[in-house]
């Protein structure tokens, strides 16, 4: 498993991998039935909107306040951090954090890594990192194991295999691992289990995420179901936790209702089956648990984030994923046809800040906006606001200074002359209804192919008369018309 | 206020709470302005024209200034700030001129007026203190009829049965899909079914229908298979961009299914026969 | 300039001008919803751990060991790791050797890397207290410690906690400020509300991913 892992081979577009995606009938399948199950979980574990919106609410103020304090809440929490016995680190960039990382192995002189679920390690690929230095970086998350087995990238910031089925998990256990074909998932887990139990004993070094940090006492807070996370960051002699600057929270306390939005809006459960909460390293007298713990704060484009009062709000952000399990086109395209780390509606707004806009720019405009990721956000980002907001960024003149990271991808001057047109069509009364008359008269010339459009719809035609028509005639008639 | 809070399950009907739930309804007027829309001006007049006969049935005088054009929605979501700010610029100075309420037979124009204006406009105060009046001011067709007007339809109707598809705006901006399905239970003999993951988009999204046409037409050809499974024999919806899009892909797959606007329906059901009647 | 200035600077610089939002945590909407009248709690907590596949069985001071020496045998297990250092550790030990079970009795006394491959691979069970339990969320709160340290709930197949009734809160906030956990917390502190368990492939639930298979909760009802 050492050798690179290479970046799953893409169609360069997101409109060609949404149509790849889309003529595959059992991703389609897998994709469906796995969203409706987790949007149904979601509502069951919400029975009273009052107290869902409640939650809510307090979820953003949180996030909104801890935001507000961002520099300071990361001070306090490298201050409690260090006096506990925990080693902070703080990378701007992936290659910094990579190295950091790696630095910390080399000192230990370790070899093996296993790592539990962490989407900011996806961020910075570091089992690609690790491995072109010799370093074997596995993962343990059954769905991130399965993954990472078939040299994939997760499709779900959640359920990171959610694109594959049983009998594809059964036929890579075979392949790879040389297991007899099962599609029953129980043993297909055993199997991961059993393999993964020997590694967690082995390790030399942990590497996890964190879901909170927590300024007041100086804690890193991570929820799981399976126990990869515990085993991680218990088992082997040193933890190494990577985590963006933004997954501070002031006090203990917060973590209360941020454990209940996240865990009821990923999943549908009260609470996941593991808590952990971690405040040191082993003490002199304990027995187990690791002898060193390393936190690498990152910022990878969040501070561009956070720079624009708007924007920022995308740092509320708890990863819960509930915005892709909702989302319409998410559930269609997949996680694959986004084409990085974080997919779907959180996707959309956070990568612009990370990779650039220029690298995305179909990103903003892969969205119907009807609005279902804002209504179901647990810190209530307001996703469809921005999305309109980076496609205002993303047809802006490149001459001009940006202010999303490689906006004006998307600019173009005749589009910009089209929409000059309108303009003039919809400010002028006397424009506008000679195109109407114009449109309803000649409507039997109205072109059979409009484009895009009648790829899935029949050409439009106007109607005989328009409606400035029928009204001012119907308003004469009755008396009714404005004077 | 419960009553309006629906769980985002699959086929829940999702409704935004924070926006609308409180919302309070004046006494009705003598008079309104109706709002046409652009897509309802050139492709569904007759629905127009039905809406501005229900509300003078109801004793309203109808003003259909005819100044107005487009709310400016589309340059807005495809990013054209300036371009949009102008166009609904206009539309407030006409809106403006006799400070009557606004009745918009579309549930995003409506929350274009309600929502994004205020956006469009917030570097602006003196102009931003005019939009949230009109905000103020505006209501889409069918919480008009039933909040202001408490309009109670009798039906004339045969027994039909019918699916109801609410538009993203309506449901999560405007907070009316519940009002859709109270005016269609005011008719003795429809029936409304339920459809397929009711609550989800049926694709149209605006410019979003021609810039991922792949990804929009998957959308469209859910929500058609859906309505027409539902057992309904025909589709009534309260907005008209989707209603172009779910007729538009209909037809493309030759499907003799069909939607119409709500209140062409509405007029039908109650008025005899001469509705949707096209002078 | 190092990456931390550089990062704090940015951050400082955006925020210049404004004011922090006020502290506006509200803590009934974090404890009203999750109050349970006491009698209530066990059936609550019950409830909920037994959906997520967790064997709950309420008994007493007195004869939980008995209970435990049957649920052992029953699945024919031939060890358990205990904490003889503890009260429960010695009742238990005094039990099994007053009946004679044949059930050998661990004891996790030594640092682990001293005996990981054992630990990992040969340990069946383990038996650990809790500090108390949540009723809102079916939950078990475990501050391990030098007795009970922190692997001994997570690597055995089967861990069976004790549970006191009295020490069973509605929710997790009132536990939190009812014992001051803001003031400092152990190196570890643990939730947790049933057997390790995934969802991973097809959205299947499987329990027993990479900790315990078996979560037994013995709710000590005079206690
Ligand atoms: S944006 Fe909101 S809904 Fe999406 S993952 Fe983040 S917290 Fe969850």
């Amino acid at each position: 498993m050492s050798q690179r892992i290479p970046v799953t081979e893409l169609t360069p577009d997101f409109r060609g991998r949404a149509e790849e995606a889309l003529a595959d009938g059992q991703l389609r399948n897998n994709f469906r039935v796995a969203m409706d199950s987790l949007m149904t979980k979601r509502a069951n574990a919400f029975p009273d909107a009052d107290e869902r919106e409640g939650l809510r609410e307090l979820g953003n103020r949180i996030k909104a306040g801890a935001l507000s304090r961002l520099p300071d809440l990361l001070e306090q929490l490298e201050q409690k951090l260090t006096e506990n016995g925990v080693k902070v680190h703080w990378a701007e960039t992936v290659e910094e954090a990579n190295s950091l990382v790696h630095g910390i192995i080399e000192a230990r002189k370790g070899s093996q890594v296993v790592k539990g679920k962490s989407m900011v390690s996806e961020e910075m690929e570091m089992n690609d990192y690790l491995a072109e230095r010799g370093v074997e970086c596995l993962e343990s998350d059954m769905g991130e194991y399965i993954v990472q087995l078939d040299n994939e990238k997760p499709s779900h910031i959640i359920m990171p295999a959610i694109h594959k089925n049983a009998r594809q998990v059964s036929k890579l256990f075979h392949d790879k691992l040389g297991e007899p074909e099962t599609e029953d998932v129980n043993q297909l887990i055993q199997i991961g289990r059993r393999t993964l139990r020997r590694k967690f004993m082995e390790a030399d070094v942990g590497v996890s995420g964190v879901n909170f940090a927590i300024a007041e006492t100086g804690t890193l807070l991570l929820v799981e179901n399976e126990g990869n996370g515990r085993m991680s960051t218990t088992a082997p002699p040193v933890h190494i936790a990577v985590t963006g600057i933004e997954k501070v929270v002031p006090n203990l306390r917060d973590v209360v209702p941020l454990v209940s939005l996240l865990t009821r809006s990923a999943l549908g459960q009260p609470i996941t089956t593991y808590v952990n909460l971690i405040s040191g390293p082993r003490k002199p007298d304990e027995l187990d648990g690791p002898e060193e713990v390393h936190l690498v704060l990152l910022d990878n484009g969040r501070t561009g984030a956070f720079a624009d009062a708007q924007m920022r709000q995308t740092l509320n952000c708890i990863r819960c994923g509930a915005c892709m399990n909702h989302c319409p086109v998410y559930t269609r395209v997949g996680g694959h046809t986004y084409g990085e780390v974080y997919p779907g509606p959180i996707g959309k707004i956070i990568t612009p800040h990370m990779a650039g806009l220029d690298k995305v720019p179909d990103h903003p405009s892969a969205s119907s906006l009807c609005g279902a990721c804002g209504e179901v956000c647990p810190v209530k980002i307001p996703i469809p606001e921005l999305l309109q907001r980076l496609r205002q960024e993303n047809v802006k003149n490149p001459e001009q200074p940006q202010q999303v990271k490689g906006g004006g991808a998307k600019y173009s001057r005749t589009e910009r002359w089209i929409w000059r047109g309108w303009q003039m069509l919809n400010t002028r009364p006397a424009l506008y209804r000679s195109f109407l008359w114009a449109a309803t008269r000649f409507r039997v010339l109205a072109p059979k192919k409009a484009g895009p459009w009648t790829e899935n719809h029949s050409a439009p035609v106007p109607a005989r008369r328009s409606l400035h028509d029928l009204a001012a005639r119907h308003l004469d008639q009755n008396g009714g018309r404005p004077s | 206020m419960s009553q309006l809070f629906y769980d985002a399950a699959p086929n829940a009907t999702r409704v935004s709470p924070e926006r609308e739930a409180d919302r309070h309804y004046p006494e009705k007027p003598e008079a309104v302005t109706l709002f046409g829309t652009c897509v309802v001006d050139l492709f569904f007049p007759e629905a127009g024209l039905d809406a501005i006969r229900l509300l003078e049935r109801e004793g309203v005088r109808v003003h259909f200034p005819q100044e107005q054009s487009c709310c400016g929605q589309p340059a807005w979501t495809s990013g054209y700030r300036d371009e949009a700010k102008a166009v609904a610029r206009a539309q407030l100075d006409i809106l403006d001129q006799s400070g009557l309420p606004v009745v918009v037979p579309s549930g995003s124009c409506g929350g274009m007026f309600r929502h994004h204006y205020p956006a469009l406009f917030a570097d602006e105060p003196d102009t931003l203190k005019r939009v949230e009046a009109l905000a103020e001011r505006t209501f889409e067709l069918t919480e008009f009829l039933l909040e202001v007007c408490r309009v109670q339809l009798a039906d004339r109707g045969a027994p039909s049965k019918i699916a109801l598809h609410t538009s993203c705006s309506a449901r999560r901006e405007m907070n009316t899909h519940l009002h859709a399905r109270e005016l269609l239970q005011q008719l003795e003999a429809v029936e409304r079914v339920d459809h397929d993951h009711e609550s989800e988009c049926c694709g149209f999204g605006g410019t979003f229908s021609v810039r991922m046409p792949e990804v929009s037409g998957a959308m469209v050809k859910d929500k058609t298979r859906s309505l027409i499974d539902s057992g309904a024999v025909e589709m009534v919806t309260a907005d008209g961009g989707c209603l172009m899009n779910i007729n538009g892909s209909l037809e493309k797959q030759k499907e003799s299914f069909r939607g119409r606007h709500l209140a062409s329906f509405l007029w039908e059901r109650t008025n005899g026969d001469n509705a949707g009647e096209v002078a | 300039m190092s990456a931390r200035a550089n990062i704090l600077g940015k951050l400082r610089n955006s925020l210049a001008g404004t004011t922090p939002r006020p502290d506006e945590f509200d803590e009934r909407l974090v404890t009203a919803p999750w109050r349970y009248a006491p009698e209530d709690r066990i059936d609550r907590l019950r409830s909920l751990m037994e959906a997520v596949h967790t064997e709950v069985h309420q008994c007493r001071s007195d004869n939980w060991p008995e209970l435990v020496a049957e649920l052992l045998n029953k699945r024919n297990l031939t060890n358990l790791l205990c904490a003889p250092s503890k009260e429960h550790g010695r009742a238990l030990q005094a039990y099994f050797e007053a009946t004679e079970q044949k059930v050998e009795l661990l004891a996790y006394d030594q640092p682990v890397e001293a005996w990981k491959e054992e630990l990992f691979w040969n340990v069946e069970a383990s038996l650990t207290g809790t500090l108390g339990g949540i009723a809102a969320t079916g939950t078990l709160v475990l501050w391990p410690d030098r007795n009970e340290p922190r692997l001994m709930s997570l690597v055995p197949p089967v861990h069976i906690a004790l549970l006191k009734a009295s020490e069973i809160h509605d929710n997790l906030y009132d536990m939190m400020v009812a014992q001051d956990w803001a003031a400092g917390l152990p190196t570890n502190v643990l939730l947790v509300s049933g057997p390790s368990k995934t969802a991973d492939i097809e959205q299947v639930l499987a329990y027993g991913a990479h900790g315990p298979r078996e979560l037994i909760v013995l709710v000590l009802e005079d206690a």
